[in-house]
């Protein structure tokens, strides 16, 4: 048994190789991801994000290097791939076009069929995982299709958690959902890792949601990994990470600005109340350059 | 083997051939088909062989595109090839067992099909190859513009097939996106047998079906946003013309029909 669920060694893909249009989608990514923690991915378009989550579930196979999912090489044998699938659940972005069943009960149950689960075994857990992303049991019963865009993710959401994976992947999970909604999906993804005690890697754009849940941070860049730390440890490489074009929470980017004017205050200051405290002892201090 | 789909894929260059008149090309292509299927004889095939080599030629195209979409065909042409060996009875009998019974006259029916079906693939895939899928829909709808005094809807069919071919590259991303999605799922797509095969596509087809449904919505709602009312009064800014070129290549494959019909005539049918 290895200390870390997932690792990856020199894991490099490169698209179409040998052709004019070769791409190096990701480049010598190292990297070693503990378990129970939640991992936020950011980075730019284009950088690789995509890419790598889709080589943790053996859905691409690297160029060269390795990915080792507990201490052994998911491609030791390929038949076995299948259950590499089970065991790291990847749920993409804008999960809700992969909804097909006639009622929702059905497509949770999707993931657990194909695992060959005992029908009461998967009756169980579809009791558990629908009521676990809010919705109660009377949805089980409706079709895909007429739910709204918020229940279709969290549906979908629900469909690759029902496969209770050690490792849970989702890809923009919050993307093209009202505020309240991101809200909502979030909080989910974060009791979700605290409840089952499961790795979690969530992929965003957004420095502020990440920041809202993640215990770690990967950030990805031209195709390489640029960090892999704590939350703080990331946005302590604020100016870094802007010349990569992420945005830092506002928040951060106050403090750096006050800093920049001669305050002295921590810069590594993500949330609203970290914030306050800051500025409370900012004031007190009476405010001196 | 869904990335394999070459229908509708052009291949940029600048050759005689891509500088024609696309309606020209059109009637090329029909051109060349019956010409494929008049050659009688093995001197006719080879007038028409002839041609086809020559267009390959000029259309600077690599040989290796032509390759790429025969690659799916050729299942087809073997096939056939063997149905003909078969099938085809005759006098003159040159293997007999049991109840297989194989003519000359079936061997050669199989030469001219296999052969026949290989240039059909070649010459259509020449217009395909150097037309913008586009230009050809636009061309289609001025040659067929005599139908509207059927009332005929001749533009609502050009714009169906632009959009049908503009939508091929999107429909087979799609597809990708929601098998992975479904792989994520443990769907099973490579192994079991004929019937699970079949079920198991079930999983991706209805997501395509409801994302096309939803995509050709908001597509239509796009269109009417820009005032799209359909075809009448709807003017174009690039003209086609014909030119002096256009006219010549259309001549010189007109004298290729006639080439093989004489050939035809004075040295008799082998089949």
């Amino acid at each position: 048994m290895s200390n870390f669920v997932l690792e990856t060694r020199n894991l490099t893909h490169v698209y179409s190789k040998g052709t004019t249009s070769q791409v190096d989608a990701i480049r010598d990514v190292c990297l070693q991801i503990k378990k129970g923690e939640l991992v936020g991915i950011i980075g730019h378009t284009g950088s690789g994000k995509s890419t790598l989550i889709q080589h943790f579930n053996g859905l691409l196979k690297g160029s060269s290097g390795l990915v080792m999912l507990d201490g052994k090489d998911i491609w030791e044998d390929k038949k076995n791939i299948r259950d590499v699938r089970f065991r790291v659940g990847i749920c993409f972005q804008y999960p809700e076009y992969q909804l097909f069943e006639e009622t929702v009960y059905k497509d949770i149950a999707f993931g657990p069929k194909n695992m060959k689960l005992s029908d009461e075994e998967i009756d169980k857990r579809i009791k558990e995982v629908i009521s676990f992303v809010g919705l109660d049991e009377s949805y089980l019963d409706k079709s895909p299709f007429d739910l709204s865009g918020g229940e279709k993710r969290r549906v979908a959401i629900a469909g690759v958690m029902a496969m209770e994976p050690e490792v849970l992947i989702l890809d923009e999970p919050c993307a093209g959902l009202d505020p309240k909604g991101r809200e909502t999906v979030l909080s989910l993804i974060k009791s979700y890792q605290k409840n089952t005690g499961s790795t979690v890697l969530v992929v965003s754009h957004s420095m502020e949601d990440i920041s809202k849940i993640a215990t770690k941070v990967l950030v990805m860049n031209e195709s390489r990994l640029a960090y892999y730390d704590t939350v703080d440890g990331v946005f302590r490489h604020a100016e870094e990470l802007r010349s990569m074009g992420l945005n830092i929470p506002q928040l951060t980017q106050l403090f750096l600005k006050l800093k920049e004017k001669g305050y002295d205050v921590n810069t590594d200051i993500y949330t609203l109340e970290k914030a306050a405290d800051e500025i409370m002892k900012l004031v007190k201090g009476g405010a001196e350059k | 083997m869904i990335s394999d789909i070459t229908i509708g894929q052009y291949y940029k260059e600048n050759s005689i051939v891509h500088r024609l008149d696309p309606r020209a090309k059109i009637i090329l292509t029909v051109m060349f088909i019956a010409m494929i299927f008049m050659c009688k004889n093995f001197l006719s095939l080879a007038l028409m062989i002839v041609f086809v080599i020559f267009s390959v030629i000029l259309s600077k195209v690599p040989v290796v595109m032509f390759l790429r979409s025969l690659k799916p065909i050729l299942p087809i042409v073997i096939f056939t090839a063997i149905l003909n060996v078969l099938y085809i009875g005759g006098e003159n009998i040159i293997f007999e067992w049991k109840f297989i019974k194989i003519t000359s006259d079936g061997i050669l029916t199989a030469v001219f099909m296999a052969v026949r079906i290989i240039c059909l693939i070649v010459a259509s895939s020449i217009l395909t190859y150097t037309t913008v899928p586009t230009m050809l829909t636009d061309a289609i709808e001025k040659l067929l513009s005599p139908l509207k005094l059927f009332h005929i809807s001749v533009h609502s069919l050009a714009m169906m097939m632009t959009l049908a071919l503009r939508f091929i590259p999107t429909l087979i991303e799609e597809i990708e996106k929601i098998t992975n999605a479904q792989k994520a799922r443990g769907a099973d797509l490579e192994s079991g047998k004929l019937l699970e095969r079949i079920k198991a596509i079930i999983p991706i087809i209805i997501p395509l079906f409801v994302s096309s449904f939803k995509k050709a919505d908001d597509l239509a709602f796009a269109m009417s946003c820009r005032c799209y009312t359909g075809g009448d009064g709807r003017t174009r800014m690039k003209q086609m013309k014909m030119k002096a070129s256009d006219f010549v290549s259309l001549l010189i494959f007109a004298l290729g029909i006639a080439g093989v019909v004489l050939l035809n005539i004075y040295f008799g049918a082998v089949i």
